[in-house]
């Protein structure tokens, strides 16, 4: 333990006072519990590579409606989520996160504490309206990418995320072949050979086990679970570094949630993925997870190691949520 | 003739609201310029923005041609020339060369146009992305971004499922490296004609209410991918049963009496020419 305390901290140390030197300093609060530790934990061991986090997303804030003086303050009471005095709804206020290189983080939380926005926000399907995103693998993580031209943002969705939505039917082109919608991003990113993508298209389907004489047919014909699968070759086909999962398991029966989590997994193992997982299902937060946050009306009240948070969770609604489970 | 219409069936002021449209059209190629579509005395999506561009731009010298399928006869284009006739006195050819205007549904003319013709195209689907994105707003934000990536996404489909692209007519092109255009339901074996044309190419859409433009000398090119290039549609070994014309846009016809298929020039006025010439008729 002594010797990964030393590790963590000459890492800590590196992203602080590295090269670029950039890149905004860890959060605190993350330091104890969180990433790099896991990170440390999960690899094989040998020299010490110093890492740095492929996303850090600071202050992120969405909110819907006018402000007033008393809600501008990001620290003031709010009635759950909605300003008392103007009624401003506040989706997401003040949200950071940081995600390394093959680490998965879970985001749990109750409907509306803003988890799906915060991922439709990284996703840029929605516009945040503050806060600062910087992608290490996109260009060193030099510019704010909620502030990139629409056409860049564009690049970098095409370049950097696959997004796999809870519902198929708005991550998916369902009149459209499989392998088309397999070859919407590489086409959007350039690519003009058929044959290189019809490929690249079956060996994803093969990967996701989707048998091979339904490569051509719509999705609109496939059972739910192979939707969903059909959604994360999908958001495979660019090799993005960053995967944004959103409730995937929600809705599959247990075998194909059983299979769906292990392709999940594989996935980190073979390509080195990070992802952002949201799910209310504490159970899949606690198979897949290194890191968790919990979200409650917009704000992020508890971060941690996922075992500690479901072992010893501190903020009262956390305790409630850790303790609902059956 | 007692003038019952202002000449060309407009007022002056919808003349000029629709020549506006057009000559922002020629100055951005390809784009796709909204225009208050009036309401005409022909049903909406049988000609109504070609005719709304012809009478737009028409003068008392022009001398106009009206085609429908290729052919200068059929009842659509009968009836426009009527209607062009009766508000404008012009003369109405069937002699592509002689032609000023000629506005057309479907084909461009075989005999090749001059840099002294407009050419007038009816178009019913002016948005080559439409079945990628229903939403017209979502559409134009696209076109801003120039992400196209619907319309090469549509080809990968066909591609993917038939083996070929099946865009038998209306192949999207993307004009002068910027603009996605649909050009009209003109046969892939027309596209390559709108190419570094020496005339003037507009495009009404009457009841899309949009007009737009391939100026003279413009590159199209269309889309394809590496390893399925553009191609028209072929032709060998057939040749036109009334003229003998080859590398022309045939139908197919069946002939009665013996049952055998019987190849014609789809551009009628080209095949009369053709077979005048030629002493067959």
């Amino acid at each position: 333990m002594e010797a990964l305390l030393e590790k963590h901290d000459e890492m800590t140390e590196g992203a602080l006072h590295g090269p670029e030197g950039k890149l905004p300093a860890p959060d605190a609060r993350y330091r104890g519990g969180m990433g790099t530790q896991g990170l440390v934990q999960a690899r094989p061991q040998g020299p010490v590579v110093e890492e740095r986090p492929i996303l850090v997303l600071e202050g992120l804030s969405r909110h819907f409606g006018p402000r007033c003086p008393h809600c501008q303050d990001g620290e003031a009471p709010l009635e759950r989520n909605v300003c008392p005095r103007c009624g401003t709804v506040h989706a997401l206020r003040n949200v950071g996160l940081e995600l390394y290189p093959g680490e998965i983080v879970g985001i749990v939380g109750e409907s509306g504490s803003g988890k799906s926005t915060l991922m439709q926000c990284l996703y840029f399907d929605q516009e945040a309206s503050a806060g600062t995103l910087h992608l290490q693998s996109y260009d060193g993580g030099l510019q704010n990418a909620f502030e990139l031209s629409s056409q860049e943002r564009l690049r970098l969705r095409n370049t950097m995320f696959g997004m796999v939505y809870q519902n198929p039917y708005l991550g998916l082109r369902m009149d459209y072949s499989s392998l088309s919608n397999i070859a919407e991003q590489m086409i959007s990113s350039g690519n003009r050979l058929v044959q290189a993508m019809v490929g690249r298209g079956s060996s994803l389907l093969d990967e996701v086990n989707i048998p091979q004489r339904r490569k051509t047919e719509a999705p609109r014909r496939f059972s739910g679970g192979m939707q969903q699968r059909v959604q994360i070759a999908k958001a495979l086909s660019n090799n993005p570094p960053i995967l944004l999962l959103d409730e995937v398991t929600t809705g599959l029966d247990l075998s194909v949630q059983a299979n769906v989590l292990d392709l999940i997994l594989r996935i980190r193992r073979d390509f080195k993925v990070g992802m952002l997982v949201v799910s209310h299902d504490l159970g899949v937060v606690r198979m897949l997870a290194d890191r968790t946050l919990v979200m409650l009306d917009g704000r992020v009240i508890e971060t941690g190691l996922t075992d500690q948070i479901l072992e010893d969770p501190q903020h009262a609604y956390t305790q409630q949520l850790v303790y609902s489970l059956l | 003739m007692t003038k019952q219409y202002n000449f060309a069936f407009f007022d002056e002021a919808s003349k000029r609201e629709i020549r506006r449209a057009i000559v922002k059209g020629i100055a951005v190629p390809g784009y796709q310029v909204p225009f208050a579509s009036r309401e005409m005395p022909i049903g909406r999506g049988w000609g109504t923005g070609g005719l709304q561009i012809t009478l737009a731009i028409i003068g008392r010298r022009d001398v106009l041609k009206v085609i429908d399928q290729g052919c200068d006869e059929s009842v659509n284009a009968v009836n426009i020339k009527k209607l062009i006739h009766a508000t404008t006195d012009v003369e109405i050819t069937e002699e592509t060369r002689r032609a000023s205007i000629i506005q057309s549904r479907h084909r461009i003319p075989e005999q090749p146009l001059g840099e002294d013709q407009v050419m007038v195209l009816q178009v019913p689907t002016p948005e080559p992305l439409r079945h990628f994105e229903p939403r017209e707003a979502a559409t134009r934000v696209l076109h801003a971004q120039a992400d196209y990536t619907g319309a090469w996404l549509s080809l990968f489909d066909q591609i993917v499922c038939f083996g070929t692209t099946t865009t038998g007519a209306d192949h999207p092109v993307k004009v002068n490296g910027r603009y996605v255009m649909a050009p009209s339901p003109i046969p892939r074996f027309d596209t390559m004609k709108l190419h570094q044309n020496s005339n003037l190419t507009l495009f009404g859409a009457g009841r899309e209410k949009k007009i737009y433009a391939v100026p003279p000398y413009t590159t199209v090119e269309p889309l394809d991918f590496k390893d399925h290039p553009f191609a028209v549609e072929e032709f060998q070994g057939r040749c036109c049963d009334t003229c003998g014309a080859t590398n022309v846009y045939l139908d197919e016809t069946v002939d009665e009496a013996s049952g055998t298929a019987v190849y014609r020039c789809n551009d009628t006025a080209f095949c009369t020419q053709q077979a005048a010439s030629k002493g067959l008729i």
